[in-house]
This record gives structure tokens, sequence and C-alpha cells, in this order.
């Protein structure tokens, strides 16, 4: 038998019918991802239909894109931006009822934003498809799962029939050689892949992560990490399943239990990619040569090291972007007054990258120009979070602690940015009005996120994250 | 989804430019707009924060400002148009607001599946071909389904790829869902092999 990477495997397991000359192949789905967004004219077309849902079981729902942040109102009830945004949170309500779906609501301890909700209940496990109205879907390829992100038409085709009309894409690995330099993070390596790839560079691939950098990542780094995937325009981002990923996952409220665990961990374990499986494209990156990461521009692609200064363009399209960041060719980024830090989203919102922003907020307080928001990427983060009392050290600190949710990721939910304001942020879009009209996105970990929020303005997170020099 | 197949065996429109690279889909339809539990009536939404300004007024600098509904149905775009999220809005968007065909050197995955899936072929061309046709706003172009040809009268005729099945269900009317639910038995067969 020939030799099969690890997105061969998974997509082999999967296939009711084979693609053809005239039809793309018949693919299984084993978890469905909704959110209020992108669903309701799914279930609208499944009404019209008279259609029911082939397999609720695999289906699981969540609020998280237009719901509130901000503290419950006195009578208990969420305090929504808009009329809009309450009726879009109530559709998806009434629907996850009317099709028999488990939905992760207000008044579950479980509700998130869905790629950090999923993973930590176990919903998430290596060899899967799964697949969500939404782009970042790739998060979960983290665990060696094949996930993708679908439109609203395919959203009613998997709730009608479990099923996708897909043709297989084409495969790149991407390994990291060597290790990270410490105090650098998994975003600031997602930020090195994407400006080497490019943002269409990876459009038509599924990307597999591979090298020793990755290997020594820890779960939640490997979620940033695939998470940002659809960046460099790939459908998907795998990484093969270890025993990091079987650790992570033990115990896990929808993880096998008992006799079932040890015989997943045994299939599990055959889902690396073969010795010599074929790619259609390969690239190598150096990651003992990756610094701190910052975009410069409103694209992901467009990313350099914190303390380098921005190209000069060499098109029309660099020279606008440049202009709609108000840089200046040739300059440093670092230095740039910001009006705005936001720590969250499913690139940023776990309980690692909280820690790894309180870390650098201990003992200081944010400049008084900053706002700064810290929004925990779900209800078991945000537990987590008190519990060790970083809440406190946020608050000490002058930032606000929020309830979860998008927030001002996609700021659809009434959290934005003014017009002009700059905001370092921890999410993983920087396109032109992404967090409020007008607004200008600078992406950073959140080490560099919160360093810039003590600092009033773009600024290196080293001197905080790096171990002191004995003399 | 089923739209009404005829139309599509060609189309014969003139082209709207636009030559920014990477246009996002937060561009075509900004997220505030997303807000909605309908697919209706988005053209008005569709590239937003390009037509008007803060307050809501047309901007000078409106790159649709002379577009005709019946005339301008084909949107040239930058490398790389559609990228960035899933949202079929977009698709919903530029359809609501006359267009049939987007035509770009490459064109994002997710968005080109959603587009073709109502009723806009996401048609990619050559370096040479996509520079005349930033070069020249406005001139007609006739698009061939069936023969799967872009021509500009008299100048140039280019072959272009379109997802063969996506095609089918345009040309002949084919209901990709219908046709999954078709695979009915396949799907039995697989669950079965595998719980
Ligand atoms: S946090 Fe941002 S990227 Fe993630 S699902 Fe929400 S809106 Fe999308």
């Amino acid at each position: 038998m020939s030799p099969k990477s690890l997105f061969d495997k998974v997509w082999d397991r999967h296939l009711v019918r084979e693609e053809t000359a005239e039809q793309p192949a018949v693919l299984y789905i084993d978890r469905h991802l909704v959110h209020e967004v992108t669903s309701p004219q799914a279930f609208s077309a499944l009404k019209e239909r008279g259609l029911k849902l082939r397999a609720p079981e695999r289906t699981f729902a969540t609020m998280d894109h237009s719901t509130p942040t901000v503290p419950l109102g006195p009578d208990g009830a969420p305090v929504f931006a808009s009329e809009d945004t309450r009726a879009q949170v109530q559709t998806l309500q009434e629907n996850c009822v009317a099709f028999g779906i488990e939905l992760f609501g207000w008044d579950s301890p479980h509700r998130g934003v869905i790629h950090v909700m999923a993973p930590e209940l176990g919903l998430t496990l290596p060899g899967m498809t799964i697949v969500c109205g939404d782009s970042h879907t790739a998060t979960h390829g983290a665990f060696g799962a094949l996930a993708f992100g679908i439109g609203t038409t395919e959203v009613s085709h998997v709730l009608a029939t479990q099923c996708l009309l897909q043709s297989k894409p084409k495969s790149m690995r991407v390994t990291l050689k060597g290790r990270l330099n410490s105090g650098i993070s998994a975003k600031d390596m997602a930020l090195a892949v994407i400006a080497a790839l490019g943002s269409g560079g990876g459009t038509g691939y599924v990307i597999e992560y591979a090298g020793e950098a990755v290997r020594a990542l820890g779960m939640e780094e490997r979620m940033t990490l695939c998470n940002m995937t659809i960046e460099a325009g790939a459908r998907a981002g795998m990484i093969a399943p270890d025993d990091v990923t079987y650790a992570w996952l033990k115990g896990r409220n929808y993880a096998p239990k008992g006799d079932d665990w040890q015989k997943a961990v045994a299939d599990w374990k055959t889902l690396k990619s073969d010795d010599n499986a074929a790619y259609d494209a390969e690239i190598m990156l150096e990651a003992r040569l990756i610094a701190p990461m910052i975009t410069f521009g409103p694209s992901p692609d467009q990313a350099m090291a914190v303390d380098s200064i921005t190209p000069h363009p060499c098109g029309p399209v660099e020279s606008k972007g440049l202009d709609y960041m108000r840089f200046t060719p040739g300059r440093p980024v670092m230095g740039e007054k910001v009006d705005v830090v936001f720590i969250g989203s499913c690139t940023n919102g776990r309980l690692s990258d909280l820690q790894a922003a309180a870390r650098v907020l201990l003992g200081h307080r944010i400049h008084p120009g900053v706002r700064m928001l810290v929004v925990p990427g779900s209800e078991q983060v945000r537990r987590e979070a008190e519990s060790e009392g970083l809440h406190e050290i946020f608050e000490a600190a002058g930032a606000e602690w929020r309830l979860p949710g998008c927030s001002m990721c996609i700021a659809m939910n009434g959290d934005m940015a003014k017009p002009g304001e700059l905001v370092v942020s921890t999410s993983n879009r920087n396109f032109e009005g992404r967090q409020g009209k007008g607004a200008r996105t600078v992406l950073a970990s959140p080490a560099t996120a919160a360093a810039s929020a003590v600092w009033g303005e773009v600024a290196d997170p080293r001197p905080f994250t790096e171990a002191p020099r004995v003399a | 989804m089923s739209h009404n197949s005829e139309q599509f065996i060609t189309l014969t429109s003139r082209t709207m430019v636009l030559a920014q690279e990477n246009i996002d889909t937060d561009q075509i339809i900004p997220a505030r707009f997303l807000t909605t539990t309908s697919r209706k009536g988005l053209g008005r939404a569709a590239f937003y924060d390009w037509r008007y300004d803060e307050a809501g007024m047309a901007r000078n600098s409106d790159p649709f400002a002379g577009k005709d509904p019946d005339e301008h149905q084909i949107l040239v775009g930058g490398s790389n148009f559609g990228c960035g999220s899933s949202r079929e809005h977009a698709p919903w968007a530029l359809a609501d607001f006359g267009f049939r065909a987007v035509v770009s050197t490459k064109i994002a995955d997710i968005f080109k599946s959603n587009a073709l899936k109502n009723g806009i072929l996401p048609i990619e061309v050559s370096a040479e071909t996509h520079a005349d046709l930033i070069a020249s706003p406005g001139t007609e172009l006739i698009i061939d389904l069936e023969r799967l040809e872009i021509s500009r009268p008299g100048k140039w005729k280019q072959s272009f790829e379109i997802d063969p099945f996506g095609r089918r269900c345009l040309l002949d009317g084919v209901d990709p869902l219908g046709f999954l639910q078709s695979c009915e038995d396949d799907i039995v067969k697989f669950e079965a092999r595998n719980t």
C-alpha cells in the first residue's frame, strides 16, 4: 500500500462515496458545530423542505458571536446591543428546540466561543471530520481531526444528511525545525507561517504542521496555530495526535471512557503520517528565528518581527494598506500609540493565553490612555481563570474582565473600537473595519498585547517574558 | 440554490473593476450586517463601508457609483478575492447587488464554493488576461458556462475551470441536497460499518 499522510487517512475513513470525474466525494461528518450567525438560513432551508436532522446527536450548538460580554442585567437576562442580535440568538434557541439539538446556552456552564468550547468538552477527537459554518473551524485540526469551515448552504446539507460533497484538497506540509526561543508563543509561530505563505498561499490545500517545534507545543498552543491556518487561505490545518493530545483529552466530558478510551487511543496512534507520505507542497521554517510578531497592514500575512520596520510597498495594495493603518514605510510600528487592547477569541482566549497576559501585567498598571478588554473564550476558561485569581490581576492593572464570547474579534455584539483607534489584538483578523468601522488592528500574541497595554504603545514583550539575566 | 439554470449558458455583461488584492469577506459585507436571520435584501450591505461614510452618506470614492444593475454583472477583483470568513452572506450580498460572476487570478476556497451555490460564477483567469481587465473597466465580456470560455469580443478568448458538479447544478438544475439525499443507501451502509 502506498504511504499515506494523516490527512489521507482521515479523508479515506470518511468516504461514503469516492470522488469521480463528474462528482465530488460524499464525505461523512462526525461532528457538526452550530452558532447563531451562519445557521438561521440553513434551518429555514430545512423547514422549507420539511426535513429533519439526520443525526441530532452529532450536532452541538452554542452562542458566541452576537452575545453580549457585559454583565447580565438586573433581571438576570443578557443585555443585547441591538434587537437584531437578540433576535438572532433567540432564533438559534428556537431552532435547537425544534430540531432537537444540544445547545450550550445562557444557563450552561459550558457556553463559549465554539472553537474553545468544543475541544474543552472533548467533542473534538482525533481522526474525526468536524465542520461548522465558520472558517476558524480549522482550530480542531490540532487534535488530528479534519476540520474546516463551510457555508450556510452546506450547513443545511450536513444538518439534513450528515454528509458533504467535497473534492479532495491538495496537501502541504509545513515543518518547523528546531525549537522556539523562550518567550515566543504559538501566535508568533502562526503569524510567521502566514507571512511566509502569504494570505492566498495555502488556497486549495490542507496543511499538516510537523517538526520538533510543533511537537513541543501544548494542546492550547497547537489550537492557536491550526486556528490561523485559514489566514493563509488553506481549508484546514492538522497536527498528528500524540501523548500531549491524549493527556489533554483524557477525562473530558465527551471523550471515550474506560475500555473505550484504551481502544480509541490505540486507534489514534495509527493516525500519524507514514514515512515517505507524499505532499503536493512542502515548506520549512527555522523556529529559532521566529521573534514576537505583529502585523503592520490590514491582512494577516502583513506580519513582521515586533522590532523591525515596515517594508517599502512594492505595489498600490501594500501602500493602501499602510495608508489605512496610518503607518509610514521604513519605520517601526513599535512605539505607535495604542488605544485599545483586546485579549480573547478562539485564537488566544484560552487559559494559557490569559496566564501569559497576566504574567506580563502582574505588578503593573495599564497606561492611562488604553482601554483593555480581557474576554475569556468560554465559561470554563472564566471559572478556571477566576479560581487562579487572574481576573484580580487584570482588574488591578485596570483592564475589564468580561463574560465569554467572540467580542471584539468580530465586533458584532457591541464591543468595538472607534474609527481611527489603534487596537493591539490577540484575535486572528486585522481586515479593514473588522473591529469596528475605521478601526486599525495590529495582531499579536497575548504577551505582546499585554506589554503594549502597559506601555500605551506597541511594545516588545521580551523585557517581561525573558528570564532576567544573571550578571 | 436553485437558480434558473438556462440563464447561465451564457452571460454577456460589463465589468466593474476593484483592482485591490485580498478583498476579504469583511469588505464584501461587514460583520455588523450579519445579525440577520434571512438571506434576502443584503445588496444594500454589499461593500457598505466602501460606498458609504460614517454618517451613511455616499462616498465620493464609491467604486460602484456608476453601476447599472442590468449592465454591470461581472465583478473583476484583485488576487485572492473573497478571503476570510465562511459567511455565505458575501455571495448573497453580491447576488442581490446584481453580480453574477466574479473574475480574479485567485479566488478563496470557501467563497468560491459559496458563490457557485448562489448563482455567481467564480472565474480564475491568467495574470495577463487579468491585467487587461484591470486596465479596461466597464468592458463587455461573454462568459459561456457550457464551453467554459470567457472572452472579450474582438480581443481575446480564454478557457476557465469550474467545479464540474457545481456547473452541472447550474446547467442541468441538479439540486445538491437532493443529490445527497439520493445517497441514502450508501450513508446507511457507512454508518453501519462505522458504529
Ligand atoms: S472568536 Fe472571532 S474568529 Fe473565533 S469564532 Fe468568534 S468571531 Fe470567529
